[in-house]
Order: C-alpha cells, then sequence, then structure tokens
C-alpha cells in the first residue's frame, strides 16, 4: 500500500496532521482512534475513507448495551429453535444460524472493508478490552462451530470516542490516535463552502464572527458545532436575512443553542452589554 | 537520537510503550516521516500520544528536545544511523540534560510538574493515592475562626498553584485511570437480583425445556436479573472542598458513566446539607431536602462527600447561623440524621486524610454516618459496608443522643 492513500475528498475537508494519521493508521493496519468535540466530523471521517479508497463501509454503532461478541456474531438460537419446531431453515447446520456482526463481517469478507465503531465510549467498560485480540488478529473464533474466521484483508478500522468513559490504556496501545481540534476560522470556512458553495462573503464573514464569538462565552455549556453552523448559515440564507442584522437580531439562535440555559445566558450577556449592537466586541 | 527522543519523552511524562516505540520505527521505515521533523512531529504524536491531554506535554517534549536544531536537517539519516545500530542508552545524555536545564522558565515548571508525576505513579494503581496536589492538608484558605468564608485559598501558592494548574490540564491522564479504577470500585455495588417487572424470554431454559419436550417448543419466562442498586450521591461542593474538586468530580464521572445503577441521582450541598440541595452549582438552584427524601426509601444508598470541616455553628444551629436558635430541629445535624434515617444505607466519603479528621464536626458527623477516605481502599470499605459488612467503626443504626452535640 502506498502511504499517501487518504487526502480528505471534496465533502470532506481535513487537517494535514488528520490526513497523516488516517494513512499511518492504514499502512500499519492499526484502528484508528478519534476524539474531538461532537459536530467535528468524527463520524463522516470513516465514510470519507471508505469513498476514496472506494471500500465498503460497514457501521457499527455502539449502545451502552452492546457487547463486544456482538461485533463478531451472534449465534439466533430462537430462529433455530422456531425452525426445528414448525420446519424451515436448514436446522441441522448450525452455521446458518450464526450471523455475522459488523466486526466479523469485515473479517470474513473477500475484500477489504471499513468498519466504524461509533461512539466505543458508549458501550460497558470492559468492551474494548474485550476486542483487543480481535483487532490484533483480525480472527476470531465462532465457539458454536470451532470455525476461526482470520481476515484475508485486513479491515480499516476508525473507532470514535466521546470521552463519556475512558479507555483502558491496553487498548490505547493498540491505536493509532487523533484528536479533532476545533476548525480554526480559514478551515471553517472552506468546511462551510463545501456545504454552501455559494455563500455569499458577507454573510460568511458576519456568521462566522458570531459563531466564534459564542463558542467564546462562559456561560455557554453546550457550544455550537460545525453541524450547527452550517444548518444556520442554512436557515440565514433561506429566510433571506441580510448580512447587517446577523450582528444586531442573531436570528435564529435556537439552531445553534440547543439548551434553554444557554439561550436565556446569551440574552443576558447580550443586555448587559447595553446597546445590542456592540454586545461582546 | 531517536532513542535520546524517546528516554526524552519519557522524561516528560508520556508512557510511550515499546510496541508504540516499535511502531514509530515501522511508520518512520514506510517513509511517512519524509526526512521532515514536521513529518516527524505528526507521526510520532500520532503513534504514541493517545490522549488529547497528552498533546500539551508532547509539544513541550518536542520543543525542547528539537530546539535549535536546523530545519535542513534530515531526519532520515538519523533513522538510517539508528536502523543500523539500534542501541538504547540507559539514560539521556549529558547534553541533552544540559539542553533541558537551560530551558529557564519551563524548565523549572516541567521538573516541578515531573517531580509531582514522579510522586504521582509511585502511587498509582494502588489503593492510597489521596487528594489533590496535597499542598495543604486543609486545602489552605478555609475558615476564619469565626466561620466566615475567606475568598482566596490562602497564602504560599503562588508558583505553586501555576504548576498545579498545568498539571491538571497536562496530566489528565493520571485521571483517567482513576475514573477507572473509581468506575471498577464502584461496581461492587451492583447487586443482581431477581426484579419484579416484565418477565423475559430465558432462552436456555426455553431450550431445556423444549428438548425435554422432545422438540415440542415450551417457552420459559423468567424476571430479568437486573442491578438494583439505587444511588444518591451528594456533594459538598466550594469553599473548603475546593482543593478537592478534581477529585470529587472523578468520583462523580465514574459513577455517572457507570451504567449499572437502577437509578442516580446527585446534588451538590455547601459544608452540609440543609433544607435545600442544588443541581446547579453556578445557579444555587435545585429541589429541598424534604422533595428528595420524599422520591428516595430505604432500597436507596446514600454517598455524601464532603471534607466534613466547618464551624460546628454550621452543624449544630438552624442554617448555620450565628444566633443560638432554641430549636435544633432543623440545624444541619439534624438534616444529615433525617436523611439516614430514611436510608440506613448511607456512608460519607471525605477527601481529607484519615489521620487528619481531627476536627470537632468531623467527630460529630462521624456519630451519624460511617466516615470513609475518599480513596480506592476507602470506597472499597464503604462499599462493602453498603453490602451489609460490619464496618470497624461503630456505626449507630440509632439517632445521636444530645450528649454527642454538647461537646460544644
Amino acid at each position: 500500500m502506498g502511504i499517501d492513500q487518504f487526502k480528505g475528498t471534496a465533502d470532506y475537508i481535513t487537517s494535514a496532521e488528520l490526513r497523516d494519521a488516517v494513512n499511518i493508521s492504514v499502512a500499519l493496519e492499526k484502528p484508528l482512534l478519534i476524539k474531538g468535540e461532537p459536530g467535528t466530523g468524527k463520524t463522516r471521517l470513516a465514510e470519507a475513507i471508505a469513498d476514496q479508497l472506494n471500500l465498503e463501509l460497514i457501521n457499527w454503532n455502539v449502545k451502552s448495551t452492546s457487547k463486544a461478541v456482538d461485533g463478531l456474531y451472534v449465534y439466533d438460537t430462537v430462529q433455530r429453535l422456531n425452525d426445528s419446531r414448525f420446519g424451515g431453515g436448514d436446522v441441522d447446520n448450525i452455521r446458518h444460524y450464526i450471523k455475522y456482526g459488523a466486526l466479523g463481517r469485515a473479517i470474513a469478507a473477500d475484500e477489504r472493508k471499513v468498519v466504524l465503531v461509533d461512539e466505543i465510549d458508549k458501550a460497558d467498560m470492559e468492551f474494548p478490552n474485550d476486542l483487543l485480540h480481535e483487532l490484533d488478529r483480525m480472527s476470531f473464533t465462532v465457539d458454536e462451530t470451532g470455525d476461526v474466521i482470520s481476515a484475508k484483508q485486513r479491515p480499516i478500522v476508525v473507532i470514535t470516542s466521546n470521552n463519556e468513559k475512558e479507555l483502558p490504556d491496553a487498548f490505547l496501545r493498540r491505536c493509532i490516535f487523533h484528536f479533532i481540534a476545533f476548525p480554526e476560522k480559514d478551515l471553517m470556512e472552506q468546511i462551510v463552502r463545501v456545504h454552501h458553495p455559494d455563500v455569499e462573503q458577507d454573510l460568511l464573514d458576519q456568521a462566522l464572527l458570531r459563531f466564534y464569538w459564542l463558542r467564546e462565552q462562559p456561560e455557554i455549556r453546550k457550544r455550537p458545532s460545525t453541524s450547527e453552523l452550517i444548518d444556520w448559515i442554512a436557515a440565514m440564507r433561506r429566510a433571506g436575512i441580510s448580512p447587517a442584522s446577523i450582528e444586531e437580531k442573531l436570528p435564529f439562535l435556537g439552531v445553534l443553542l440547543k439548551r434553554e440555559t444557554d439561550l436565556s445566558a446569551i440574552k443576558q450577556a447580550r443586555s448587559r452589554s447595553g446597546s445590542p449592537r456592540r454586545f461582546g466586541m | 537520537m531517536f532513542t535520546d527522543f524517546l528516554f526524552h519523552l519519557r522524561a516528560h511524562g508520556l508512557k510511550v510503550s515499546t510496541t508504540e516505540w516499535l511502531s514509530l520505527m515501522d511508520a518512520m521505515s514506510r517513509g511517512f516521516v519524509k526526512s521532515s521533523l514536521a513529518g516527524l512531529y505528526s507521526t510520532a504524536r500520532a503513534v504514541l500520544v493517545k490522549k488529547e491531554t497528552e498533546y500539551d506535554i508532547y509539544d513541550r517534549a518536542f520543543g525542547s528536545f528539537f530546539e535549535g536544531i536546523d530545519a535542513q536537517f534530515d531526519v532520515s539519516e538519523e533513522l538510517l544511523d539508528w536502523l543500523s545500530n539500534p542501541k538504547l542508552p540507559k539514560q539521556l545524555s549529558e547534553e541533552d540534560l544540559k539542553k533541558i536545564k537551560e530551558y529557564d522558565w519551563d524548565t523549572l515548571r516541567e521538573e516541578f510538574e515531573k517531580r509531582l508525576k514522579e510522586q504521582k505513579e509511585r502511587h498509582d494503581g494502588g489503593n492510597h493515592w489521596v487528594g489533590t496536589g496535597g499542598t495543604s492538608a486543609f486545602g489552605s484558605g478555609g475558615f476564619n475562626p469565626m466561620g466566615i468564608r475567606v475568598g482566596d485559598q490562602g497564602g504560599g501558592r503562588s508558583a505553586v498553584q501555576v504548576a498545579t494548574d498545568r498539571r491538571f490540564q497536562n496530566l489528565r491522564s493520571d485521571r483517567v485511570l482513576d475514573t477507572r479504577q473509581i468506575g471498577s470500585a464502584l461496581r461492587r455495588l451492583r447487586r443482581l437480583a431477581k426484579d419484579s417487572g416484565p418477565e423475559e424470554l430465558d432462552i436456555d431454559l426455553s431450550i431445556d425445556e423444549s428438548a425435554r419436550n422432545a422438540g415440542e417448543i415450551e417457552l420459559v419466562f423468567a424476571p430479568p436479573r437486573r442491578n438494583r442498586v439505587k444511588l444518591l450521591l451528594l456533594m459538598d461542593v466550594g469553599g473548603s472542598m475546593d482543593p478537592y474538586a478534581e477529585l470529587c468530580e472523578r468520583l462523580f464521572s465514574a459513577a455517572n458513566a457507570a451504567n449499572h445503577f437502577k437509578a442516580f441521582k446527585h446534588y451538590f450541598f455547601h459544608n452540609c446539607p440543609y433544607e435545600q440541595l442544588y443541581e446547579n452549582i453556578e445557579r444555587w438552584k435545585g429541589p429541598t431536602t424534604a422533595d428528595v427524601l420524599k422520591q428516595i426509601d430505604n432500597t436507596w444508598t446514600v454517598v455524601i462527600v464532603g471534607d466534613a470541616y466547618m464551624h460546628p455553628y454550621e452543624l449544630t444551629h438552624v442554617g448555620g447561623a450565628i444566633h443560638y436558635h432554641h430549636s435544633n430541629s432543623d440545624s444541619g445535624l439534624d438534616w444529615l440524621r433525617r436523611i439516614r434515617r430514611r436510608v440506613p444505607n448511607s456512608v460519607w466519603l471525605n477527601p481529607e486524610p484519615e489521620r487528619i479528621w481531627t476536627a470537632p464536626t468531623i467527630r460529630l458527623i462521624r456519630t451519624v454516618y460511617p466516615m470513609f477516605p475518599l480513596t480506592l481502599d476507602g470506597i472499597s470499605r464503604a462499599v462493602d459496608v453498603m453490602r451489609g459488612a460490619r464496618p470497624n467503626e461503630p456505626n449507630p443504626a440509632d439517632p445521636v443522643q444530645p450528649h454527642s452535640v454538647r461537646i460544644w
């Protein structure tokens, strides 16, 4: 494999460091662990990698009840029991009732796949540890049949975490890690332009100015993210808001701030600063 | 050079394992570094640093190691050198040590942090790490004799404080491990029991029964086994608890993230819970204690976290008021007793080390609640008590007699 496979795609803008991290993880065949504020495109990264390398993406959305083994395979006992009673299905063949999970499917596949293990921190604390062996070897044993499934082509594994739980060190040691920092203004402008190719410069400038100002307000508990900025600009363009009135009115604030307390805090902050035209600047 | 770099990173507190180091060599020999320092920077960071909280440490380590090195510097030649003779020296070279020493102000800070870090490592993984910076047993500042809060945290911290603040920013990886450790300790609270409520299909039993039934399907339902622990966490914030904010946060995030409680509620109080508890420490808003008590019963478990260090008035008199009130029915101590009566299965966790539990208010509170230090060991002991083991200390289930109040 070459070392510069991943360059970001037309609609997914990355920093050079993130590109490096992706390429290193692909070359070293180690899982890529991605952290970052919500809305910085952690999940989208896996899609972009799959897009660029022209591979199929298999999504594993981790829930609080997810077990590591579910990602490999599930033995559908109930279906088998049902078939044995009411006929239908090949009951004698236990393999018929082994259903591969996301990671299992990727390991068993003939072609290389991209696996997204999304929000791994939602699961139980031991979840990552339970996957160590499988991620190292890219092979697993189906206990019911004794089959050993090994990857012909090691899948590219992208893991995202929102820091709800800390991940065990043994797990971290096996990963390539990248923290997606919140985009600086220049990069953000590029990102917005991907979604709004023909946005007016005035509107964009004003929106970005307000957006970064909001993010800096200490009262805000949940800071608005990239995806919210994009929605905000979409709302303002559709409503035909003039760039000048963005500063004055902060229209559609509810698109940016989702918490009642944040909204009222900003309203207070604005009234404190007297003239609404000059708040916080 | 590369080995020196490895040891330089380690000296700065990055726990780089040999596996990770070899991965880096692997990546470099695949051409990722592209001979440039910038390439080395991002490659080494992706492979060696696993927490964003360690980025800052890495940055400073990288900066100080490569300071003054020519931009034309060819990393790959160095790598070839190293690969042809990959030896690991036991220590940093004299030259590098000197370079670090010359790093004036930052060096001062780094050395301090390094020392803190070393200290931390000795405790790490054990059961006895206590407190936070530990600069002062009573968390500096605190109270003046009349029980009026001094705004500042007290003297003697200026230089230290800067470093300590940095430490929380930079070495949050220590906390990371701790949260896991606390989480594991809390896990022991788990008490699986047959729950009432909707029954679930018991697959194993159904298969057994169906087989016994010659293949005729027999569905067996059983009540699910669920963890029944319901936890109410009350935390002291502000004032003398400030030095322990970090530690309390750890306990909180561990308890909050643990999805093994049937129910979990948490409120804050200041010094001692009175008629009002707080949900939000910035706005001091929340339900009344009476309302909270109405929602819970003796199947709950209450864990109170506080240093129990306050003016006795705050405990024995109404609302901690200065003037004597003849009726003690709403004193802090009364509220504490009320909570304990409602939920007998309660403990108090104190972030202060056990050996300095000498304050009168601590003694008084211990007559109501079994008290344990807020360490892994202490939490384990507290969990034992809540699971029904006998504590090693008096655990008065019955209300405290007035005479214990009269030590004042």
